[in-house]
Parts: C-alpha cells; structure tokens; sequence
C-alpha cells in the first residue's frame, strides 16, 4: 500500500473509532479489556524469568555447555524459573494465610494509590504521598496511645486523625499550588523530607517516645484503637474493607459528583474550567487535601493494623513510590487501583517466601512491577509481541490517556 | 502574591536573627593563610537583620516592580548568613568547606537537571533521571571494576543512561506511552534491576565493586588563589565537566541551529514540522543526549568519593534534580543556580547536624527544605515549561 492511501486509512480510522467503539457489545469489550493485561502480565514474567536465568549461577553454567549438552541449558533455566515462581505464588495465593498474607499488603498500597490517581485526576502530580503518609500515621498513632476511650469512639477518632493528618501535609501543597503557583513536585517532595525529620524529632520528644526507651520507637497503639482482624483463620484487617470502601466513595466522588466533575474538569483543562467560573486554586486545595489524607490513610491502617502497633523512623516512607506505579497502572482509575494494588500485594507477600525457598533476591520482583507497567502503558508493544488484534478502543487500553497535561502549567 | 511570600521570608529571616548570642566566623584554608573572620556574634545577625528589614521595607514601599528576585536572593543569602553564624556561636565553621562541598554535591543535581533540559526543551518530560543516574551509577562501579580504569566505568556508565534514553525515547515518541508512565517505569526497573544484581552479582563477587575513583585535578595557577582556588579549581573532574556542560548546552540552545531547533519542537512541534524540522528525530536525540549526560551524572556517586556502588544509592536525588530544572526555570545556566542552591542545603545539613544548637537538629536540618519551600512559593512562582511538553507529536 502507498503512505499515502495508508495515511488516509488511518485519518478514516481514527474518525470512525468512536462510533466503533459505540457499536460494540458490552461484554466483547469488557473481555477486549482483560486480554492486554493479562497477556501483559505474562510478558512481563516472561521478562523476569529471563532475568532470573541470566543471574542464576546453575543456570549459566549449564548454558556454557550448551552446544553440547543443549537439554540441560534449558532444562536447568526451565526448573529455576519454575521453581522461583511456584515459591512465589505459593506464598501469596497457595493457602487462605498466603491469601490473608496478600490482602494485608494490598490494603496500604490500595490506599496510597488512590492518594496519587485522585491527584493525577486534577491534574496534580503528587509525589508526596510519603510524606502525607508519616505525617497521617503520626497523628493516629498519637491519639492511639495517648488516650484510653471505648473502641467505638477512640477508633473512628484515630482513623480521622490519620486522614486529617496526611491532608492536612497535602493540603500545604494544595495551598501553594492555589496561591502562588508553587510547583507541587517541588513543594511534596520537600514535604516528604520536612515530615522525614518531623517524624525523626517526635520519636525523640517525651509525647512520642516510648517510657524506658532509648531508640525512637512509640508506644503502641491502645487495644480499643487496633483494627481487628476479620477473623482468626483469614487474619485480614478491617483495615482492607475500609480501602475498598474508600475506592468505591472516590469512584463515585469522581464520575458522578459536582465535585468529582469540577476536579476532572480542571484536570482536563484549568484554563477552560476558569473560564467556565469553577475555582481553580479551590479545586487544586480540595484534591491535594484528599489525596493527602488517603495517603495518611495508607499509613493510619498500617499502625493500628500491623502487629508492632508502633511508629519507627521513616514509617513506610517507601511505599509513597510505589504509589506512583499503582496510579499509573491502574490509569488513575480507583478500580484499576484496586486490580494493581492486589497484584502488587501478591509479588511483595511472595517475594519473601521465594527468596527464602529458592534463593533469589527479592528485588526481582520490582523489575517485574516495572515490566507489567511497561506492557500495561504500551499496548502497542504487547501487540507487537503477540500478534494479537485487540479489540478497538476497548476500556482499559485507552491509549493516550494523559497524566502529563498540565506539566507545570497552572 | 509574590510581595506577600517576600515579605514572609523577610519576616522568617527577622526573627532568626534576633537570636541572641556569642559566636565566631572562621572560614580557614589549609593552604594559604587566609585571616579568619571573626565576627560578633550578637550584632552581626541584629545588622543582617536590619539590611533585610530595609530591603523588605523598600520592597514594600516601591512594590517590588523593579528587581524582585534580586532583592529576594540577596535576603536569602543574608538569611543562610545569619543562620551560620548563630549556630556556630562560640565555635568555628568552616565556611570554605561548606562551599566547597557544596560544589561537589551539586554535581549530579547540576547534571541531572541539565539532563531534564535537554528532554524537556525537546517536548518530553523526563522523570527518569534518578533511574538513569542508577543504573549509570551501577554500570559505572561494575565496568570500572573489570576493566581496572575509571574512565572505562564512565564511559560504560554514559552509555548505559544513553541507551535508557534510547528505551525512554522508544516508549514515549515511537508507542506514544505517557512520559510520565514510561519515566517512572524506568525508575522502577532501575531500581528493583541494580539491587537484583547487586544481591545477586557483587555480593558475591566482591572484586566487582572496587572501582577506585577519580583522583582530584588542580587547574595550574588558578587553584592556588587563596579561598577561591580550592573553592573552584580543586576538583575531581566532575565539577569541571559540570561548569563546562552546562555552557554549552546553554550556548547550544540559544545560539546555534540545533538549539533552535531543539526548542522549536518543544514549543510548538506543527510549527517545527511545517518548517521541514523532524520532529521524531530531533526529539530522539535530545533525549539520548540528555540520557547520557544523566549517565554521567551517575558514575558520579560510584566513582568521584565513594569507591563502590551501593543499593539505590541515588537515593532520591533524580527527583532533587528534576526541582532544581523547575526552580531553574528549564533553563541549562537556572538549572546550574538551583543545583547549587539545593546542594548547599545538602551540604549544610550536614554540617548542622554537628554543630551544637539549642534547636533540636531535626528542625536545622528541615530548614533548608522549608526554605526551598517558601523561595519556589515567592520567587518562581508560576514557572512556564515549554508549551509541548510532554505531549506526543502525532501527524494525523
């Protein structure tokens, strides 16, 4: 075909995609939608297990003979990369405890996504979600240990605490951002550090630190503030449910609220939502203060629902990066949060069975977190590898789906 | 509104002064035998104070139309002036020493940032510094190691931040993923990738992590100038790399065709199209490019000081850079400024941390972020990036 006759093709195509995609029958495109990322997931092992065999010193030695003695290269690669994956799925899916294992490291991550896909919606970068995160899990442990009250007061009262906390980190952002136009990638990053040794210095200060003590470490959480476990033969928190009801709340906030409208509007185009009388700088408080305080959520259900009960230096600070990951896969999408949150949930709760079985280092499991992102973000990849027609603007394959906007624009 | 965040610094800076105490400046060169500065320490903050007090009030009166960032920088540095000098009542501190390390800590942040110039005049975002600064890092002290030189470790660890930006580039020009994405994949892969080999690699082969590391370079005459010399013109190489990238690249982007051009695609790549600029390719290379010169900003932290590699050894500073290329205002020479400023509050932090102050030290040490805070609310304000940036350029 010429350029031209296919450039036009694809001029026609673009416009007839929209109607297209109308036409199509829901339940096509919701399985359109599930073949990319799956077929992602196995490149992305795929990927990983390459990395595994090139690492393995068994493995390499058998490949050095492997004119030779070609069966045994792949058959030794083969058995390694079996044998870390069963480990690993083992320890997060294997059993109801394995199972339990993954929801309960699904539930932070679940809410720091959130934190960062709620601010990407208005358009916001939020690399904060650290800070807000530490500041939000200071103030729960606070009220936590400081005061004795019944569980159904002192409970709800840490958990807004935390949430009050973290939005109150971000909400300085939100601030900034709305008065003076300060950069929020500036202004969260430094809030992470300021909150870094704001943490540092109260587990120094009598309030925080545990009596008798010497390293910074608080005291733990009261009994009648701890989320308890569902029940004892699947230890998951209540903690999980709370999460999830915070997706579905922010689902509904975003697609079909006044608010939601205005935050994805100004999103979408701040110039245009001035225009259309929406207050911008407002918008920008609003969200940064929310995403803020799921952010202190992600760190409130951590302390009042891991044992320890505790606050140490940098407080799950590393989760705030990870949040970024769950945002960007789950297309800042609370359900696709979700899916992301739980499948990151099963690479961390495995990774420690699969190092301590088969010896890999469990840092592998962050390449393949990298790798599914890659193959999520860029379908045209994953079809290029598998030679697969993918059904048309299906949902969740969106492509252009843009977080980069309003880069710096306010 | 800028008037406002002025006046709060101004404020800020007041009150810090107005600290009571007893105290010595004592800048010191082991070389030459320079005076020491000793200064009283009750009246010199009070008439720091009282410059400021002035230049707010002048502000004030005059709105600040004429000069605002001057006046702004100049309270700022009497600020940090201040600030030493009370905290090192009573005691020395050596001022050279901080700048001078400041110097040195600047450089990947200066390096990096330059990186984020280059990308982001092009038209494509680049958060991928730090993971570039990584796996460069690592690269580095590996290649170093084997091949028993230092050089051959930077030039393995360029060419491993070029061949990210090859991989960054591919992904957000050639499969239009959103730069935002394709930036923090490469972070994460980086990361979790350099720690997996590290586990897996140098742990065991211990020999493979002994890069050695460059050795300092004295420019002839001019390092000899008392304070100024060991101040600028005693380096490893790195620092002179750094003052010299970023002149050319400043010199490259406004003054030369390519310059030119680079900044014509990522203001306005139809234009730039229209008028017979390849827009994939000049956006390709200018991230290549900008890959490199993170790579080279990574070999940096395996071979300038510390001799090793070490997990995720970057340690946050890719995104460091990528605020100082905002606060720099996309701009190679801002760039260089705000490096600098951001690596004298690394730096100072340090050196807070053993002096002896009535302040709990976490709260010294918060300052220089509270004051990047309050200088990026006041001083840059709404900072504007190239009009494309981080839009992919599709012809239809």
């Amino acid at each position: 075909m010429t350029e031209r006759g296919d450039r036009r093709r694809r001029i026609v195509g673009a416009a007839l995609s929209g109607a297209r995609s109308g036409a199509l029958s829901g339940a096509r495109r919701r399985l359109g939608a599930l073949v990319l990322p799956a077929l992602a997931l196995v490149s992305a092992l795929a990927v990983g297990g390459l990395v595994i065999v090139v690492s393995d010193p068994d493995a390499l030695d058998a490949w050095g003979s492997f004119f030779t003695d070609p069966g045994r290269a792949l058959g030794e690669s083969a058995s390694v990369v079996a044998g870390a994956y069963r480990a690993l799925f083992e320890s997060s899916l294997g059993s109801t405890r394995a199972i339990a294992r993954t929801l309960r490291e699904a539930t932070p991550l679940l809410f720091a996504g959130l934190s960062v896909a709620l601010a990407f919606r208005a358009g916001l970068f939020n690399i904060g979600a650290a800070g807000q995160l530490m500041v939000g899990a200071a103030s729960a442990a606070y009220v936590g240990f400081t005061y004795e009250l019944g569980a159904f007061v002192h409970l709800p009262l840490a958990l807004a605490a935390g949430f009050a906390g973290g939005a109150l980190w971000g909400g300085i952002a939100g601030l900034l951002k709305a008065r003076t136009g300060a950069h929020e990638v500036i202004t969260t990053i430094m809030g992470n550090f300021i909150a870094l040794r704001l943490l540092d210095f109260a587990l120094t200060t009598e309030a925080f630190q545990r009596p008798g003590r010497s390293d910074p470490i608080t005291e733990p959480v009261a009994e009648s503030a701890r989320l308890q476990e569902v029940s004892r033969s699947f230890p998951v928190t209540w903690g999980l449910f709370l999460a999830l009801a915070s997706a579905a709340l922010l689902w509904w906030l975003l697609e079909r609220s006044t608010i939601g409208f205005r935050i994805r509007a100004v999103g979408a185009n701040p110039a245009a939502a001035r225009y259309a009388g929406m207050g911008v700088g407002a918008t920008y408080l609003l969200s940064m203060g929310l995403a803020g305080g799921l952010a202190g959520l992600a760190g409130t259900v951590n302390v009042l629902g891991v044992p320890s009960f505790s606050l140490t230096p940098g407080y799950y600070q590393f989760i705030g990066f990870d949040a970024i990951a769950l945002a960007l896969l789950g297309r800042a999408r609370p359900a696709g949060v979700v899916a992301a949150a739980v499948l990151f949930g099963v690479l961390r709760a495995g990774a420690t069975g699969m190092q301590a079985a088969t010896d890999t280092p469990v840092d592998i499991i962050v390449v393949i977190q990298a790798l599914v992102i890659v193959f999520v973000a860029a379908p045209a990849l994953v079809r290029a590898i598998w030679r697969v027609r993918t059904v048309r603007g299906a949902p969740g394959t969106a492509e252009g789906q843009a977080f980069t906007t309003n880069w710096g624009a306010s | 509104m800028a008037l406002a965040a002025v006046m709060i610094v101004a404020f800020g800076f007041g009150s810090g002064a107005d600290q009571d105490s007893t105290l010595v400046l004592n800048p010191r060169n082991p070389s030459v035998e320079v005076p020491d500065v000793t200064v009283p320490s009750r009246a010199a903050p009070m008439a720091l104070g009282v410059v400021c007090a002035l230049i707010g009030g002048v502000g004030l009166a005059r709105g600040y139309r004429r000069r605002p960032y001057l006046a702004l920088g100049v309270v700022l540095v009497l600020f940090i002036a201040a600030l030493l000098i009370w905290a090192a009542r009573g005691d020395d501190t050596n001022v050279l020493g901080l700048l001078t390390g400041t110097v040195r800590r600047s450089v990947p942040l200066a390096l990096g940032a330059l990186c984020g110039v280059l990308c982001e005049r092009a038209g494509v975002v680049n958060i991928a510094i730090e993971g570039m600064m990584l796996s460069a890092a690592f690269t580095g002290a590996l290649v170093a190691s084997a091949a028993g030189m230092v050089w051959a470790g930077m030039a393995g660890g360029i060419a491993v931040g070029a061949l990210l930006g090859l991989a960054f580039a591919a992904l957000s020009i050639r499969y239009t993923v959103d730069q935002i994405v394709g930036g923090t994949v490469i972070n994460i892969f980086a990361l979790g990738i350099t720690s997996f080999l590290t586990a897996r690699v140098l742990v065991e082969y211990e020999d493979l992590n002994q890069p050695g590391s460059f050795g300092t370079i004295d420019i002839p005459l001019l390092a000899r100038i008392p304070v100024l010399g060991p101040l600028l013109f005693q380096h490893t190489i790195y620092v002179y790399l750094m003052v010299g990238l970023a002149l050319s690249v400043s010199y490259a982007l406004y003054r030369t065709r390519w310059g030119l051009r680079v900044r014509a695609v990522g203001e306005h790549p139809r234009a730039a199209d229209t008028a017979g600029i390849n827009v994939t390719r000049t956006r390709y290379r200018a991230v290549v490019l900008g890959g490199g010169v993170a790579g080279l900003a990574g070999t940096f932290f395996s071979l300038d000081s510390a001799g090793s590699f070490q997990e995720n050894m970057t340690a946050g500073r890719g995104f460091i850079a990528l605020a100082a290329l905002i606060f720099g205002r996309w701009d190679p020479l801002g760039a260089l400024g705000a490096a600098m400023l951001f690596g004298f509050a690394e730096e100072l932090q340090g050196r807070l941390a053993l002096l002896d102050t009535p302040i709990p030290s976490e709260f010294l040490l918060m300052t220089p972020y509270i004051v990047t805070i309050f200088v990026v609310a006041g001083l840059v304000g709404r900072a504007r990036p190239p009009a494309a940036d981080g839009q992919p350029y599709v012809t239809s």
